[in-house]
């Protein structure tokens, strides 16, 4: 009986805590079905919307993405295009570039390697505030200014912290394994390639999920790098329904096709779930 | 196949730690080689630098006609199977098992593969091979109905014949071997080693393998080599290494209890061992002064009074192994083994009772003093 009691405090506290997390996103679908007038009143006051819309409206999530940008439709295709180029490049890119980092740090020997381990670790006390300055010059310099290039291309060169999962994991993998690919035949490219790689899944899954929510949500860099309302990501987009004064305007189109840009991401995690929690625990446990 | 000579073959650290020292030896062509020796000796050094992967610092190695010192492993035509299996987790058998052809093949260029027609067909054609080649081996080793599940469907010894099949593929000049059974249970080690010894039978490949159980060693090998601090201290025919040992090291590694040591010092053909003197004959002619007495367990027994070489002990504890017993014996301050009969047990239960043991004196070994005094008889 004790035992019970005790297991329904702590499914009563689960439902609460699962709720405070949820609220927002509650609200935010709710906001996006109301009218104009009800979503608006919203934004001023919690109490001012019902639980569920009286009369929801459904036209609102396709009229938010007609009303991206200066041309109907134009403007949130644009975006959704220009989100999965961006994403899927530096997705790829940081899942190559990392684990072929990690590979080199964890299973190839050559001299400097610990130092250049430990210099790649001390890049992670930099907060990406203090780089981002320089980077900028840099990339105007380049003349890469408005175009996908500043966003992408630093995600071929690593990223400390998926390097050092990557390098933990690696170091995990029995040397004899290693030993046996190169006497099969794989120079070090293949060894990475063919062996290492399909073996590091749960680690690939948390480094494509991560990247993945992070550049598909990232508002600064492209706010930073992109001007051109056609290079716009979906995360500039959202911000067209701010007015010239910093105001919301149709909130309730703001909410649904905050919505719709949250949806790829729900799906990645439930689809990647299972790894990508497994991926955690290893590198927990294993790092 | 081919033979593999080392010449002068040594291995220094880079810390300045000698592992391996001045190893001259040939193994033939076909020829099962077992390097044993205890943790720490040199031996799964040695077959590293014979696959490759650890440098060579000293002297030479030739497999076939070709020194390899400075060879990649890949190129050496060699197989290597390892202790933990070291199979592909993400690949099923049959994969694993084409691994190596994989990397070797001629035509394997995936973009020329669909633009090239004639080439198309080369490909398709060894890919033919090669899957003809995994099913044969498959067949040797029986493991054909295996060839579709992952290695972590598989138990210990049929992950060994599917490390083993990996190496089998690809008919090497030479087959490596670094202790390929030491994960298994003693049942299925026997099993294996077994299947191991008809499979070289069967194949007449050149095999080098390493190993620290002796009996494994006694068992597989057509020579042993005895290694201890990096040096080889003998290489024989297995039964040689039992009877003829070449050193104290060699005579209380192998063997199973462990030959009996007795120091003592000779004269006029008598040996003395505190009280007891035992006249060796002819054994003890010409032999220094100090020497070591070593005598297999199984060579003691309960002495008879007309017997000359005996030696007064008591019972310290007996050990019944079922169809054998191995009766622990304190002679002065030394503790003795004798391996005798299940049918003595009784004979021996009584501990702390006193014991009179014996020996033939043509059955006891000499040796110079030291743990590796050379044997002098």
């Amino acid at each position: 009986m004790k035992r019970r009691g005790s297991r329904l405090l702590t499914l009563a506290l689960l439902a609460a805590g699962a709720a405070l997390m949820l609220f927002p996103l509650w609200w935010m679908l709710v906001v996006s079905l109301e009218t104009p007038s009800n979503a608006g009143a919203a934004t001023v006051e919690v109490g001012a919307i019902s639980a569920f819309p009286a009369d929801p409206q459904w036209s609102n999530w396709t009229e938010a993405m007609r009303a991206v940008g200066t041309v109907e439709w134009q403007g949130f295709l644009d975006a959704l295009a220009n989100s999965i180029l961006v994403t899927f490049l530096t997705v790829t890119a940081t899942v190559f570039s990392c684990s072929l980092v990690g590979y080199a740090l964890a299973r190839v020997r050559f001299r400097g390697r610990g130092l250049l381990f430990a210099v790649m670790l001390g890049t992670m006390m930099l907060p990406p505030q203090v780089t981002m300055i320089p980077m900028f010059l840099v990339f105007r310099e380049l003349g890469w200014v408005d175009t996908i290039l500043p966003l992408v291309v630093p995600a071929f060169f690593g990223n400390a912290f998926f390097i050092f999962m990557f390098r933990q994991f690696m170091a995990q993998v029995p040397e004899a394994l290693v030993e046996a690919a190169r006497l099969d035949g794989c120079a070090h490219l293949g060894v990475w390639w063919r062996v290492m790689l399909p073996m590091c899944r749960p680690v690939i899954a948390i480094t494509a999920v991560f990247t993945f929510i992070f550049v598909w949500n990232d508002f600064l860099g492209p706010l930073i790098y992109l001007h051109s309302e056609e290079k716009a990501t979906l995360a500039i987009a959202l911000n067209s329904f701010r007015n010239q004064y910093g105001g919301l305007e149709d909130v309730q189109y703001l909410m649904a096709l905050s919505l719709i840009t949250m949806i790829p991401c729900i799906l990645l995690f439930l689809v990647a779930q299972r790894q990508f929690i497994e991926g955690l625990g290893s590198g927990a446990v294993k790092g | 196949m081919a033979n593999i000579t080392f010449q002068g073959l040594g291995k220094v650290y880079p810390g300045g730690v000698r592992a391996v020292e001045g190893v001259d030896l040939e193994v033939e062509d076909g020829e099962f080689v077992v390097l044993v020796g205890p943790s720490g000796c040199g031996k799964s050094t040695t077959l590293r630098m014979v696959a490759g992967l650890e440098e060579i610092t000293d002297g030479t190695l030739r497999i076939g006609d070709r020194v390899v010192n400075e060879v990649a492993g890949k190129d050496r035509d060699i197989a290597m199977v390892f202790q933990n299996y070291a199979l592909y987790p993400h690949l099923s058998v049959r994969q694993n098992m084409a691994f190596p052809l994989e990397r070797r093949r001629a035509h394997g260029g995936t973009v020329r593969r669909l633009i090239a027609p004639g080439y198309r067909r080369a490909a398709r054609e060894e890919d033919q091979e090669i899957q003809a080649e995994v099913s044969r081996a498959a067949e040797v080793l029986g493991i054909t109905d295996l060839l579709d599940r992952k290695p972590g469907a598989l138990s210990g010894g049929q992950r060994q014949r599917v490390a083993v099949g990996r190496a089998l593929v690809r008919r090497p000049a030479a087959f490596l071997f670094d202790e390929p059974l030491s994960n298994l249970d003693a049942k299925l080690r026997v099993e294996m080693r077994a299947e191991l010894k008809a499979l070289h039978d069967r194949l007449g490949a050149t095999m080098l393998y390493v190993t620290h159980d002796q009996e494994e060693a006694m068992t597989l090998g057509d020579r042993l080599v005895v290694m201890d601090g990096g040096r080889v201290q003998q290489c024989a025919p297995p039964r040689e290494v039992y009877e003829q040992p070449a050193n104290r090291f060699v005579a209380g590694f192998v063997g199973t209890p462990s030959m009996n040591f007795l120091e003592g010092e000779v004269a006029d053909g008598t040996m003395s061992i505190g009280e007891a003197r035992l006249p060796l004959g002819d054994a003890a002619a010409g032999v220094p002064r100090a020497v070591v007495l070593g005598l297999r367990p199984d060579r003691l027994r309960l002495a008879e009074p007309e017997d000359p070489c005996a030696l007064q002990a008591s019972v310290a504890g007996v050990e019944d192994l079922g169809d054998r017993c191995d009766v622990r014996l304190q002679v002065g301050h030394a503790e003795l083994v004798a391996r005798r009969p299940a049918g003595e047990l009784s004979r021996w239960t009584v501990a702390g009772a006193a014991a009179r043991v014996a020996f033939e004196p043509a059955e006891a070994l000499l040796f110079g003093p030291g743990p590796h005094g050379a044997r002098i008889h």
